[in-house]
């Protein structure tokens, strides 16, 4: 057989690609960080900030001159919430990868089988009954929350499943639908049953990266390096989705079993993130559908880069909302919208549509 | 299982069969208890008219939708075995193929390689090799670089059977292999199947519409009609015109080519001449603007 190399060629360039979309999205994550931790609203010398995280993640190396206040604000305050973005923006953006590899729809995002209506309805319920404060990691608010999420996927999986032989997503897609409309009534039934706290859910809704010290970034963390690793190996089963549910049989795959796991891990994922940094739009849509506009079509590259661009997004978003209005801060929410949507159309025009 | 052959059964082993497969989409039977036996190396083709249940029957013996019935390969039921088993015995290729927006060429064949793959393995180097010669096996490696996407129709078609090579499965079964192509790649597409078939033994199922290529590729044809085979054996058998006439509704005539081979052609039923329009060249201004009739 005269079978010339060219295919090893390809793979190398194909290995290469991911690389060096991985070093771009280190590098980016890299540089966010650096200039999060320079500024912010309370007026600490740049340079001294700096100084002060290198201290603590080199404890000895330099002194950052700053004082015992000050130290507390870049390194419990102001740090744990950096990386809180880069958390939450890597797990909404990977899931949401992982959701539109699943679903064979560049359209769909971590949203689409009801984990928002069921987390907003959970942490409504806690917020209206006034058991929880929306402080700490154990709050009853974020417990309700992703116990909601988890509900409401589980029940979209469930009616899906049930109600169609041939498990297609389609009869997903629509059950997600249904069960959102379902629990988004119920939130909005007791939303609006008591005017007092309307404000607390309504700003909840909207996101944010607010931390109390770094019991977030703790419980987040062990999430986040689950999801990446086990989403990274499932990558070339969503590649093999993408032929459809007949074909990837056809090929050796169990459709329905490899679905399921895909859509757990995701779940998951996107369930902890909600239940920490509330219903933060647009990353898990935009992030993974710029990623393979820029990046290719391969899952392999899409999941993992996704999780550093979507951590990129999120860092930056949030810089712009403690720091566009201080004192006041924008919910980040707003900004992922108001700066994603066009930007969303901007790669879209500049990019050529395969 | 007892795997031991008498000598004179090797060459008749069967390589696929069903026995009283059925299908039915809600009340309508589609399939209704057909029994089937291919020996290993054989090419089949099935014939029949729209709706006659082809594909559903080629689709159970790949092990797709919902059947009764028991499907067999080379003597065993496939009931309970996983799909990655059933994928290292059987390659299909589908009528119409879902192509994922951006896949290059490549990758796109490397999807063949997956039974063969443990489910977090990446692919190896031998299943690139492999691969690439499947590629060359239908005369494509020169498309590896490019997108599923971007191929002509008949590019396309061969890189889709390039991945059921790369499966390296001892059964090839393609669902109308030849829709959207023209003549010359139709015979292109069939000649690299049998190439393929006489390099490695493969055995051939494919459902076909034209009835000459049918007949000219395939050891065996299959007639089916209303869920229902109604003739079975080698293309002289099987295209007979009364049958055909009776089983397509359609009008056709049987020549033999010059090598003997069987020549299916369509006529156009006798009609009488058309009787000329009167006053076609001035028509009436009235009558013009009235609304036709339904």
């Amino acid at each position: 057989m005269t079978a010339a190399p060219v295919g090893l060629v390809s793979r190398r360039q194909n290995r290469a690609s991911l690389a060096s979309w991985l070093l771009a999205g280190v590098g980016l994550v890299a540089a966010i960080t650096v200039v999060s931790v320079l500024i912010g609203p309370s007026s600490i010398p740049a340079g001294s900030a700096l100084r002060e995280v290198i201290d603590r993640l080199t404890p000895g190396t330099v002194d950052s001159e700053l004082s015992t206040i000050q130290k507390s604000i870049v390194w419990d305050i102001r740090f744990p919430r950096i990386l809180l973005g880069l958390l939450v923006g890597g797990l909404l953006a990977s899931s949401g990868a992982a959701y539109q590899g699943v679903f064979r729809n560049p359209l769909a995002d971590p949203y689409l089988l009801g984990i928002a209506a069921g987390a907003g309805f959970g942490a409504t319920l806690m917020i209206v009954t006034g058991l929880g404060d929306g402080q700490g990691i154990l709050d009853p608010v974020r417990i309700a929350a992703f116990a909601g999420a988890l509900v409401a996927v589980a029940l979209t999986y469930t009616v899906g499943v049930l109600g169609d032989r041939n498990r297609s997503t389609v009869s997903l897609i629509l059950a997600g639908v249904a069960v959102a409309s379902f629990f988004t009534a119920l939130q909005t039934f007791v939303q609006q049953a008591d005017s007092a706290t309307i404000s607390r859910v309504y700003l909840w809704i909207l996101g944010s990266l607010t931390t109390s010290g770094w019991s977030e970034v703790g419980a987040l963390a062990p999430y986040a390096a689950f999801t990446i690793v086990t989403l990274s190996m499932l990558s070339r089963q969503m590649d093999l989705l993408g032929v459809g549910d007949e074909e990837a049989t056809s090929l050796g795959l169990n459709v329905r079993r490899t679905r399921l796991a895909i859509i757990v891990i995701a779940s998951l994922a996107t369930a902890a993130a909600v239940a920490v940094s509330g219903l933060i739009a647009f990353v898990g849509l935009i992030i993974p559908h710029t990623v393979r506009l820029l990046a290719g079509s391969s899952y392999r590259v899409i999941v993992p880069v996704s999780f550093l661009f979507g951590a990129a997004f999120l860092m930056g978003c949030d810089l712009i909302a403690r720091n566009a209005m201080s004192p006041a801060e924008i919910p980040i929410g707003v900004v992922t919208a108001f700066f994603g949507a066009p930007f969303f159309i901007l790669i879209l025009r500049t990019t050529k549509m395969h | 299982m007892d795997d031991e052959l008498m000598p004179n059964e090797v060459h008749t082993r069967s390589a696929i069969g069903c026995s009283n497969l059925s299908v039915s989409f809600g009340d309508t039977a589609v399939l209704a208890g057909v029994s089937l036996n291919v020996p290993t190396g054989q090419w089949l083709s099935i014939i029949g008219p729209n709706g006659a249940g082809k594909s559903t029957l080629l689709r159970a013996l790949v092990g797709l939708g919902n059947y009764s019935g028991e499907v067999t390969r080379f003597g065993q039921t496939i009931a309970g075995t996983t799909a990655r088993d059933r994928a290292k015995q059987v390659a299909f290729v589908p009528q119409t193929q879902i192509i994922p927006p951006g896949m290059p060429v490549l990758d796109y064949v490397l999807l063949g390689r997956n039974p063969w793959m443990s489910s977090l393995a990446r692919e190896s180097a031998s299943d690139l090799t492999i691969a690439e010669a499947s590629l060359i096996g239908v005369d494509a490696l020169h498309l590896a670089h490019r997108l599923m996407d971007e191929l002509s129709g008949g590019e396309r078609q061969r890189v889709v059977v390039a991945r059921a090579i790369a499966q390296e499965a001892p059964l090839l079964l393609l669902d109308e292999p030849n829709t959207s192509l023209d003549i010359g790649h139709q015979q292109e597409l069939l000649e690299l199947i049998d190439e393929r078939r006489r390099a490695v033994s493969l055995t051939v199922i494919m459902t076909l519409h034209d009835l000459s290529l049918a007949g000219q590729y395939a050891d065996r044809l299959v007639l089916m009609n209303r869920g229902a085979i109604v003739a079975d054996g080698t293309a002289a058998d099987v295209l007979q015109p009364d049958l055909l006439t009776e089983v397509y509704q359609a009008n056709v005539q049987i020549l033999t080519g010059e090598d003997g081979e069987i020549l299916v052609v369509p006529r156009r039923r006798p009609c009488s001449p058309i009787e000329p329009i009167p006053n076609q060249a001035t028509p009436n201004q009235a009558t013009a603007n009235q609304p036709l009739p339904n």
